[in-house]
């Protein structure tokens, strides 16, 4: 019997055809993914990375919500002119708390991956609201309206209780405290920043958008830019340790 | 509104039959009690929702639910006893409804986004026109703009074409009675979800993944109503053979719904909000998310419209598929190599290397399938390359299968990991991905649809042949524009971000190459705009072809019912 009338069985079939399809399909899949899972090298060692703080986390969602990702990666690739312009050639480690991952796939703005500390609060607030003012040949949208709107401190340990569901390691301690976390990181002289400043290595607390009054969206996505790849050392980063 | 305009479709296909005693089907019985439930669940779901955008689609859900009932309830009433036979004399009673719904909803989604997409061409080359608002900047429209093209006026196309192919290359009626309109309104109404969500802010944050849980969790159930109603058509069918295209309808519907349940689980943060965090984070999500975006392509956008291109073509040039032992070789590598593609778009990332290679490695091989196909496509000409000078429409379908195979030959460069080290992150990737969606889906569809509107409405032919050709050479010339324009800036910036001056430093600054972009950005809304104006005509074809195309004449007349 020749292939081609082997092949009929698939042409006769249709639950053959598609159990066929089926199978097919899953192999590419299967290889590329499920090692990603349980090998040890895919995700490198690194100290410093931490689950974002409930501002930030506020902040992420604001990023996300607008699609900012459409325009702007956070993945510096290993080549000499994107380390000179952006920095360290970004880590699996430092996204590896991100639900959705931001790599992106498109810069028709620059890289933000490690945007954090490059630029001032009061340079993010006049840039957010009008890039223009500050980028005369920015083409990117202006977000006038987030200094008006508040974050809601009530509703963030419930994003932080599902995130941890998925896999974030948020302890007790951060999830019981995060609203008032939230306030604590928008305002320098609120009593417990201290202690917020504890459940978070390295969190800058800061009135981000610089108005008195509730967190906006302005401080909380202030707050996620200036933290985007601050997190990891990298004058001791084990570079050969993670070498792949 | 579409559910009036459905229901209206239906009644058409009504006709008088000798009485029997009238019965609620189950299917009918079943279905309104289930959306009343849904419409109950959907109101209480809006009164406790914890966010507007929620309580706005719940609200919509109670709406089309309440409007289903109806529907179900006021169709029983005007039909006859017995439902539409599946043969009459004979001959079978081809299901025409729920493909003239889907045509003319693709033809709408289609302008839709095409509009969105020039809006946003344009609010690249002036900012202004974002307006400052959250429901008209960029990051908003430019999901709506993808999901309109791609999963509405795609999905319209394929689901309505395959309806059709499925019912001819069977000889069979659809199966379901209820079911196909379930299929073909549901899925509308879950474009209208996403929609509407995308304007309001509600994303899950993955590109061509957008919508959030609930709509997620709508969309499979009606995806696996649709693979339930083709497969039970299959099963039906009067023909030993199952036809090529309905092969490749099966890999792209399979497919689908194994990638749409692979990258999309997620927990959402209160079961009354529209918020959810994916399962997978980081590096996996990132690997999910390409697996299921190239696949999107593999299997949606190029599986799929395939199948159409197997059945459309060599209808219209009335001639044999050129080899059917390519089209079973290129069937199977097709479908087995693009599913390792996905890592090409992850070149250079955190990705790691081994998996960086796999993807290169098997995007070069898919080249070959992919040109199987464009060859198998082309070659069914033969021997019919003068009808290409008459008929426009055969024109269009054949320079669609030619962007295909351009398309399939720069994607596999691009994955070269050297190219795409320039490629990546540039506007190149945007003309790539245009002249496979303008040149490739959008002529195929355009084609389909010229074909399969006279058809379905019984049609002696289209309004105007010469409207065909107007629309083919502006459509054209408005895609030589834009993917030559993204070619340009596309190239330009991505050698100005690794431009050295001789001392050693970075030759422009990032703000200096978006500076240089400006002129590409207008030409490439330009070739937008014409793109668009391309369609309108089509449009306008359609719709008079429609209103005061001659009735064609079938055998025997009064047998054949008018749907």
């Amino acid at each position: 019997m020749s292939f081609w009338t082997r092949h009929q069985v698939f042409e006769k079939n249709s639950i053959i055809l598609i159990v066929g399809i089926l199978l097919v399909i899953a192999i590419g899949g299967l290889v590329e993914i499920t090692p990603l899972f349980y090998l040890k090298s895919t995700i490198e060692k690194v100290d410093g990375v931490r689950p974002y703080t409930p501002l930030e986390l506020a902040g992420r969602n604001v990023y996300v919500r607008e699609g900012c990702y459409l325009c702007h990666s956070q993945m510096i690739r290993p080549l000499r002119d994107e380390v000179e312009r952006y920095g360290h050639f970004s880590l699996a480690a430092e996204s590896m708390f991100d639900h959705p991952f931001q790599w992106g796939s498109k810069r028709t703005g620059p890289d933000l991956a490690r945007v954090g500390a490059k630029y001032s609060d009061d340079w993010h607030v006049t840039h957010l609201t009008n890039p223009r003012a500050i980028v005369p040949q920015s083409v990117m949208p202006g977000y006038p309206f987030l200094k008006e709107a508040e974050v809601d401190p009530d509703t963030i340990a419930d994003h932080m209780k599902t995130l941890r569901v998925v896999g974030v390691p948020y302890s007790d301690d951060q999830i019981a405290n995060a609203g008032a976390d939230l306030k604590a990181q928008a305002d320098p002289d609120n009593a417990g920043s201290d202690a917020f400043s504890k459940r978070y290595a390295k969190a800058v607390v800061r009135n981000f958008d610089g108005k008195a009054g509730a967190p906006t969206e302005m401080d909380a996505l202030i707050a996620y830019l200036q933290m985007l790849g601050t997190l990891v050392d990298f004058k001791i980063y084990n570079e050969k340790a993670n070498l792949r | 509104m579409w559910f009036l305009a459905a229901c209206s479709f239906e009644r058409e296909s009504a006709m008088p039959q000798p009485s029997i005693s009238k019965t609620m089907t189950t299917g009918e019985s079943g279905l309104s009690v289930v959306f009343a439930v849904t419409a109950f669940l959907s109101v209480i779901a809006a009164a406790k929702a914890v966010d507007a955008p929620f309580a706005f689609h719940a609200t919509l859900f109670a709406i089309a639910s309440v409007a289903s009932v109806f529907c179900i309830v006021n169709r029983y009433f005007d039909r006859p006893a017995a439902l539409p036979p599946a043969e009459i004399n004979g001959r079978p009673n081809y299901n025409m409804g729920p493909i003239k719904f889907a045509s003319f909803m693709a033809m709408f989604w289609g302008i839709a986004g095409f509009l969105v997409g020039l809006i946003i061409a344009s609010q690249l080359a002036w900012p202004a026109l974002n307006f400052d608002l959250p429901w008209t900047s960029f990051g908003r429209l430019r999901p709506l703009h993808t999901s309109a093209v791609i999963f509405a006026f795609g999905g319209n196309v394929l689901i309505a074409t395959s309806f059709y192919v499925v019912q001819k290359s069977c000889r069979v009626r659809l199966a379901g009675d209820l079911a196909p309109w379930f299929v073909v309104l549901g899925y509308n109404f879950f474009i209208l979800i996403a929609g509407t969500g995308y304007l309001l802010g509600v994303t899950q944050g993955k590109e061509y993944a957008e919508p959030e849980w609930y709509s997620d969790l709508w969309l499979t159930i009606v995806w696996v109503t649709y693979l339930l109603v083709f497969l039970v058509t299959v099963i039906k069918r009067k023909e030993p053979h199952i036809f090529v295209a309905n092969w490749f309808y099966f890999a792209f519907i399979v497919t689908i719904a194994v990638l749409h349940l692979g990258n999309n689980p997620a927990l959402p943060v209160s079961v009354f909000g529209s918020k959810s965090y994916v399962a997978w984070g980081g590096i996996q999500d990132a690997m999910f998310q390409w697996w299921y975006g190239h696949n999107a392509v593999g299997f949606f956008l190029t599986a799929g419209f395939l199948a159409i291109m197997y059945y459309f073509i060599p209808k219209r040039a009335e001639r044999p598929i050129y080899s059917y032992r390519l089209s079973i070789i290129h069937f199977w590598a097709l479908i087995f190599l693009y599913i390792w593609a996905g890592p090409h778009h992850l070149h250079y990332t955190a990705l790691p290397d081994w998996t960086q290679t796999l993807g290169m490695t098997f995007s070069i091989m898919l080249w070959m399938p992919s040109w199987g196909g464009m060859i198998n496509g082309l070659m069914t000409l033969s021997g019919a390359w003068d009808k290409l000078r008459t008929d426009p429409v055969l024109r269009m379908l054949v320079v669609s299968v030619a962007f295909y195979g351009m398309s399939t030959f720069e994607g596999p460069m691009m994955s070269i990991k050297v190219v795409n080290s320039l490629s990546h992150y540039t506007d190149w990737t945007i003309g790539h991905v245009h002249s496979g969606a303008l040149g490739w889906v959008g002529f195929v569809s355009f084609g389909a649809l010229y074909c399969l509107v006279p058809w379905a409405w019984n049609r002696k032919g289209l309004y105007s042949l010469k409207l065909v050709n107007w629309h083919f050479w502006i459509a054209t010339l408005g895609i030589v524009l834009y993917i030559s324009a993204m070619w340009v800036s596309g190239i330009l910036q991505g050698l100005m971000w690794r431009a050295y001056t001789s001392l050693g430093f970075l030759e422009y600054s990032f703000i200096e190459t978006v500076e240089a972009m400006h002129p590409f950005y207008i030409i490439r809304a330009a070739g937008g705009a014409l793109f668009l104006l391309g369609a309108l005509i089509m449009a306008y074809n359609l719709w008079m072809t429609v209103r005061v195309g001659e009735q064609e004449v079938q055998m025997p007349v009064a047998l054949q019912p008018a749907e």
